[in-house]
C-alpha cells in the first residue's frame, strides 16, 4: 500500500512544469542570489554603465574573484564540515611571503609554488591540530593563529615587499590562454574539482555529516578527527594556492597588502551562498555565486568612487545580513 | 458536527507539498475525557497537535471555542486559551538545571530580577513529588546529563504544572519504562477527574485500551472512527488503523543458534562496570532494565563509542579495537542508537543520503557516490519497511516521528552487518510496521545475524529472545533463557538493590 503511494506521489512530482524543476535543481537560495547579483548590476550599469559593461571591466572583476573564489570555495567546505578558518587572510600573506622567497633564492618557479603549498598545508595542519586535538574553539584558534601567521610574514620578510624576476612565473597572474586570463582558467578548474569534491565524492559526503552531526557521523564510522585536521589542511592548501596566485598578479610577496580582509570576504561569500554557521549546508555554487555578488560590489563601489571607509562598512554589513537571512531561512524550516 | 461549548475542530484539512497530512477532521473534545488518537505512522496525529497549538494554521477548517472560531498565531496564544502540547519530542535546554526547565517562562523572581532559586526550588519538589520522581532527578541536576526518558518526564511535568483545560500527549510513554508510564497514567487519571480534557497519542494499544474513554482513529488524514472505547480490542483498533487484519506479532521461525560469534569481557567505561556476554549467530540477546540501568551506555560502550576503561571485545575471535565505532562497524557490529534526532539522523539530509551513509563502499565509484547504485539499495528497503513519504529525496526532517526510526534501520540493512545492536527499535513505531519489524528481527535471526535488543516493551523481549540479560545500576544482575523469561523475574533483577539510587551516578 505505501509502495504504490510512493509511485503515485512520484507521478505527481514528474507532472510538474520544466520551471519547477528548474527552480528544484538550482535551489530557491541561489535563484535568489541571482536575483540579486542581477540587481546589483542593473544599479551598477546604470550608474556607470559606459565603464562597468566593457570587456576591461568585466575581465577585471573576473580577475579580482579569482583569489577570493578560491578561499570562498575552501571556506564552504570548512564551514560544512563544521570549523572555521579565519586564518585563510594571514595564510595567504605568509605564502606570498614564501613563494617571493623561494623563488628569489633558487630562481626556480616551481620551487616558488611547492613552497607555497607546502607552508599553507602546514598552516592548515597547525590549526587542524589546535581546533581537534587542542579541542580549541575553531575562532578562537584560528584568530589565535591569524596573529601568529601575520607575524611570521613580518618576521621572514622584514616588514619588506619582496620582489619576484620570474617571466614564467609571472604568467601564472597576467597570461592568457584562448583569450581568458590563466587566473580565470584556473579558478574554473579549481571551482570545478571543488564541486565534484564536496557535493559527489563519498569525503564530501561524509564532511556534510560531520558538520551536521558530529555524533551521528561517529556513530557511522566516520574518524572524526581525521577529517577535522584533513579539512584545515585542505583549508591551508588552498589559501597557499591563493596566495600563488596573489605572487604571481602582483609579482611580489607582501605579508598584509593584497591579502588583509580576504579572511572576511570568504566567510561572507560561503553564508551568503548559504552555509549554515552550524555546519552541514553549504554548496560550491552557492559560494561562487556569493563571489561574483561581492566582486561585483567591489567593483561597482570603485567605479562610482565610494570611499575605501565606506566600502569596509558596507562589506561588514553584507556579511552580517547575510547571517541573518540564514538563520532566518533556517528557524522556519 | 454536533456543538459543544469546549474545543473543537471543525474540518481540518492541512497540506505539505504532495501529501495530504490532514483530510477534513472534525473532533469534539469534551472536558474530563480521554480521547485516544491512533492511526499509523505519518496518520496525522501530530499535524493535528501542531495546528491545535498553534504552531502552524489549517489549510482549511476550523478550531473552535464553543461556537466562536479561534486563531492561534502562535503556540503562546494557544496557552493563554489553556491548551497544551506535549510533544513526541522533548524540547528541553541541555545546560539549564531541571528546575528551570520545568519553570521556563515563570520562573519565581527576587526582587524583579533575581532568581528566587529557594522558592524555585521548593516548586520543583513539588512538581517531583507529584510524579514520585523525587529519586529519579534533582532540581539544581543539569537537563543535559539527563537520558530520554526523563527528559519527556520533564515535558511533562513543564506542561502539567502550568495548567490547561486541554492538555494532549504525543506519545509520551515511547521512551518511558513502565513503571514511569504507569506514574504518568495516574497523574493522567487526576487530571481527568479534576475536569482536564486530555488527548492520548500511543502506538502502545494496551495502553490506550486502559486508558481510553473514547478513541479516535486517524488513517492517511482522515478520521476513520470516532466510538466510544468501551468494548474495543487491540484486534479491532489495529484494524482500523491499519484497514486490514495484523497477523501474529511475535513470530521466530527458530531458535536454533550457531557458533560463538560476539564476546565481551569485563567490559568498563564509566557507566557501565565489568560486563560479560556473549552472543551466538542467529540468536537474539534481550536486555532489559529501568531507565539509567545502563543498557544503552552498554551499546556504546560495545561498538567503541565510550571511552573502554577495561575488557576485551571479540567478534569472531578476532579483538575489535576500542574506542574506535570504525573498527566496531568494519568488524561487522552495527548500532541504531535510541535517540533517532541527535545519535542517528542527519535530519537536514534525505532518505536516501541517511539510508547509505554507512555503505560508501556500495554506494559509490571510483571515490565518488554513485545515485544509481545506492537507489538500488535503498528503494527496496524503503518499501519493504512502508517508509512513508513523497520520494527517497525527501528532507528527514520533514518524516513523521516512525518514519524516522524506520529510516535509521534502513540504514542498518544496508550494511547487513554480522551482529545488530537495536536499542528501542520500535519506539514511536506503529503497529504495522512493528511486527514487519519483528518479522524483520526474526528473518536477520534466521539468516544467520545476531542481535542485541535492548528494548523497555517486555512483551518484545519475551516474544523474541533468546536469552535476556537483566541490567541495574550499569552491572548485568540476571541472565534468564527461554523459557524462563518473564515480566515479573526481569522485573525483580531490574530493580536497583544496592546499588546507588538512578539519579546518582548519572553525573
Ligand atoms: N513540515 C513538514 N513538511 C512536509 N511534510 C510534513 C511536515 N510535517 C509532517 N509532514 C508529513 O505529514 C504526514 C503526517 O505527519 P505526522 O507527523 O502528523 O504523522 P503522525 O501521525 O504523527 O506519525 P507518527 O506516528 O510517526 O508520529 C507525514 O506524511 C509527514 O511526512
Ligand atoms: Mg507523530
Amino acid at each position: 500500500m505505501n509502495s504504490l503511494e510512493l509511485r503515485a506521489s512520484k507521478a505527481q512530482t514528474d507532472a510538474r512544469g520544466a520551471s519547477a524543476r528548474l527552480v528544484e535543481r538550482l535551489g530557491v537560495h541561489n535563484i535568489s542570489l541571482l536575483v540579486a547579483l542581477a540587481i546589483l548590476v542593473v544599479i551598477f550599469g546604470s550608474l556607470r554603465g559606459d565603464v562597468f559593461f566593457s570587456s576591461r571591466n568585466l575581465l577585471n572583476i573576473g580577475l579580482g574573484i579569482t583569489i577570493l573564489g578560491v578561499l570562498a570555495m575552501s571556506q564552504t567546505v570548512v564551514i560544512v564540515g563544521g570549523g572555521l578558518d579565519i586564518a585563510v587572510g594571514a595564510t595567504v600573506g605568509l605564502t606570498t611571503v614564501s613563494t617571493a622567497m623561494a623563488i628569489q633564492a633558487t630562481g626556480s618557479p616551481a620551487a616558488g609554488i611547492v613552497a607555497g603549498l607546502m607552508l599553507g598545508g602546514l598552516a592548515g595542519l597547525v590549526n587542524g591540530i589546535i581546533i581537534t586535538y587542542g579541542r580549541v574553539n575553531a575562532v578562537i584558534a584560528t584568530l589565535g593563529t591569524m596573529a601568529i601567521f601575520r607575524g611570521i610574514a613580518f618576521i621572514m620578510s622584514d616588514g619588506q615587499s619582496i620582489a619576484i624576476f620570474s617571466d614564467t612565473f609571472r604568467f601564472i597572474g597576467i597570461g592568457r590562454i584562448l583569450g581568458l586570463p590563466l587566473l580565470v582558467w584556473i579558478l574554473v578548474l579549481t571551482a570545478i574539482a571543488f564541486h565534484l569534491f564536496l557535493a559527489r565524492s563519498i569525503v564530501g559526503r561524509n564532511i556534510y555529516a560531520l558538520g551536521g552531526n558530529a555524533v551521528v557521523a561517529r556513530f557511522s564510522g566516520i574518524n572524526i578527527n581525521r577529517y577535522r585536521v584533513g579539512i584545515y589542511i585542505m583549508s591551508g592548501v588552498a589559501a597557499g594556492l591563493a596566495g600563488i596566485l596573489l605572487a604571481a598578479r602582483t609579482g611580489s610577496g607582501q605579508p598584509v597588502s593584497g591579502s588583509q580582509g580576504l579572511e572576511l570576504e570568504a566567510i561572507t561569500a560561503a553564508v551568503l551562498g548559504g552555509c549554515a554557521l552550524q555546519g552541514g549546508k553549504g554548496t560550491i555554487v552557492g559560494a561562487l555565486l556569493g563571489v561574483a555578488i561581492i566582486g561585483v560590489l567591489n567593483n561597482g563601489m570603485i567605479l562610482t568612487s565610494v570611499p575605501t571607509f565606506y566600502q569596509l562598512l558596507a562589506k561588514g554589513s553584507l556579511l552580517i545580513l547575510a547571517v541573518v537571512i540564514a538563520e532566518y531561512h533556517l528557524n522556519r524550516t | 458536527m454536533t456543538q459543544s461549548d469546549f474545543f473543537s475542530l471543525d474540518g481540518i484539512s492541512k497540506r505539505f507539498g504532495v501529501v495530504q497530512a490532514l483530510d477534513n477532521v472534525s473532533i469534539a473534545f469534551r472536558p474530563g475525557e480521554v480521547l485516544a488518537l491512533v492511526g499509523e505512522n505519518g496518520a496525522g496525529k501530530s499535524t493535528m497537535m501542531r495546528i491545535l497549538e498553534g504552531v502552524f494554521g489549517p489549510d482549511n477548517g476550523t478550531v473552535r471555542h464553543g461556537a466562536t472560531p479561534i486563531v492561534f498565531g502562535e503556540p503562546r496564544d494557544s496557552h493563554r486559551a489553556g491548551i497544551r502540547v506535549i510533544h513526541q519530542e522533548p524540547e528541553i535546554v541541555p545546560n539549564l538545571t531541571v528546575a528551570e526547565n520545568i519553570f521556563v517562562g515563570e520562573l519565581p523572581r527576587l526582587a524583579g530580577v533575581l532568581l528566587d532559586w529557594r522558592k524555585l526550588e521548593e516548586r520543583t519538589d513539588r512538581v517531583l513529588a507529584t510524579f514520585g520522581m523525587q529519586q529519579d532527578m534533582r532540581p539544581r541536576q543539569l537537563c543535559g546529563t539527563l537520558g530520554p526518558a526523563q527528559r519527556q518526564m520533564i515535558e511533562i511535568m513543564r506542561a502539567i504544572r502550568a495548567g490547561g483545560r486541554l492538555i494532549a500527549f504525543d506519545e509520551p510513554t515511547s521512551s518511558l519504562t513502565d513503571d514511569e508510564a504507569r506514574r504518568l497514567f495516574s497523574v493522567i487519571r487526576r487530571l481527568r477527574e479534576e475536569g482536564t480534557s486530555i488527548i492520548y497519542i500511543s502506538h502502545r494499544l494496551n495502553e490506550i485500551i486502559d486508558l481510553a474513554d473514547r478513541i479516535v482513529v486517524l488513517r492517511d488524514g482522515r478520521l476513520v472512527d470516532d466510538s466510544p472505547a468501551a468494548g474495543a480490542s487491540e484486534q479491532t483498533i489495529a484494524k482500523l488503523m491499519v484497514g486490514r487484519n495484523i497477523a501474529d506479532l511475535f513470530t521466530r521461525e527458530t531458535w536454533r543458534s550457531g557458533e560463538q560469534l560476539l564476546d565481551v569481557a569485563g567490559l568498563t567505561t564509566d557507566r557501565v562496570s565489568d560486563v560479560s556476554l556473549r552472543v551466538r549467530r542467529g540468536e537474539v540477546l534481550g536486555i532489559a532494565g529501568l531507565m539509567g540501568a545502563g543498557r544503552s551506555e552498554l551499546a556504546k560502550a560495545i561498538v567503541g563509542y565510550d571511552q573502554r576503561i577495561a575488557g576485551t571485545i571479540a567478534m569472531n575471535g578476532v579483538p575489535v579495537l576500542p574506542n574506535s565505532p570504525h573498527a566496531a562497524i568494519v568488524a561487522g557490529i552495527g548500532f541504531a542508537p535510541e535517540d533517532r534526532k541527535h545519535e542517528a539522523l542527519l535530519l537536514f539530509r534525505s532518505i536516501l543520503d541517511n539510508a547509505s551513509l554507512c555503505v560508501p563502499d556500495k554506494t559509490s565509484s571510483f571515490g565518488f557516490f554513485n545515485r544509481r547504485k545506492a537507489l538500488e539499495i535503498v528503494s527496496p528497503l524503503a518499501a519493504k519497511m512502508s517508509i512513508k513519504a513523497p520520494n527517497l529525496d525527501e528532507q528527514v526532517s520533514k518524516l513523521s516521528g516512525g518514519n524516522q526510526q524506520k529510516v535509521v534501520l534502513a540504514r542498518w540493512l544496508a550494511r547487513q552487518p554480522m551482529l545488530l545492536i537495536l536499542d528501542e527499535p520500535t519506539r514511536g513505531i506503529d503497529i504495522g510496521a512493528k511486527a514487519e519489524i519483528y518479522r524483520l528481527i526474526d528473518e536477520l535471526a534466521a539468516s544467520g545475524i545476531g542481535i542485541i535488543l535492548i528494548s523497555s516493551e517486555m512483551p518484545e523481549l519475551i516474544g523474541l529472545a533468546d536469552r535476556v540479560l537483566v541490567m541495574a545500576g550499569g552491572r548485568i544482575t540476571a541472565e534468564l533463557s527461554r523459557p524462563d523469561i518473564d515480566e515479573a523475574t526481569i522485573l525483580k533483577h531490574a530493580m536497583p538493590q544496592s546499588a546507588p539510587a538512578p539519579g546518582d551516578h548519572i553525573q
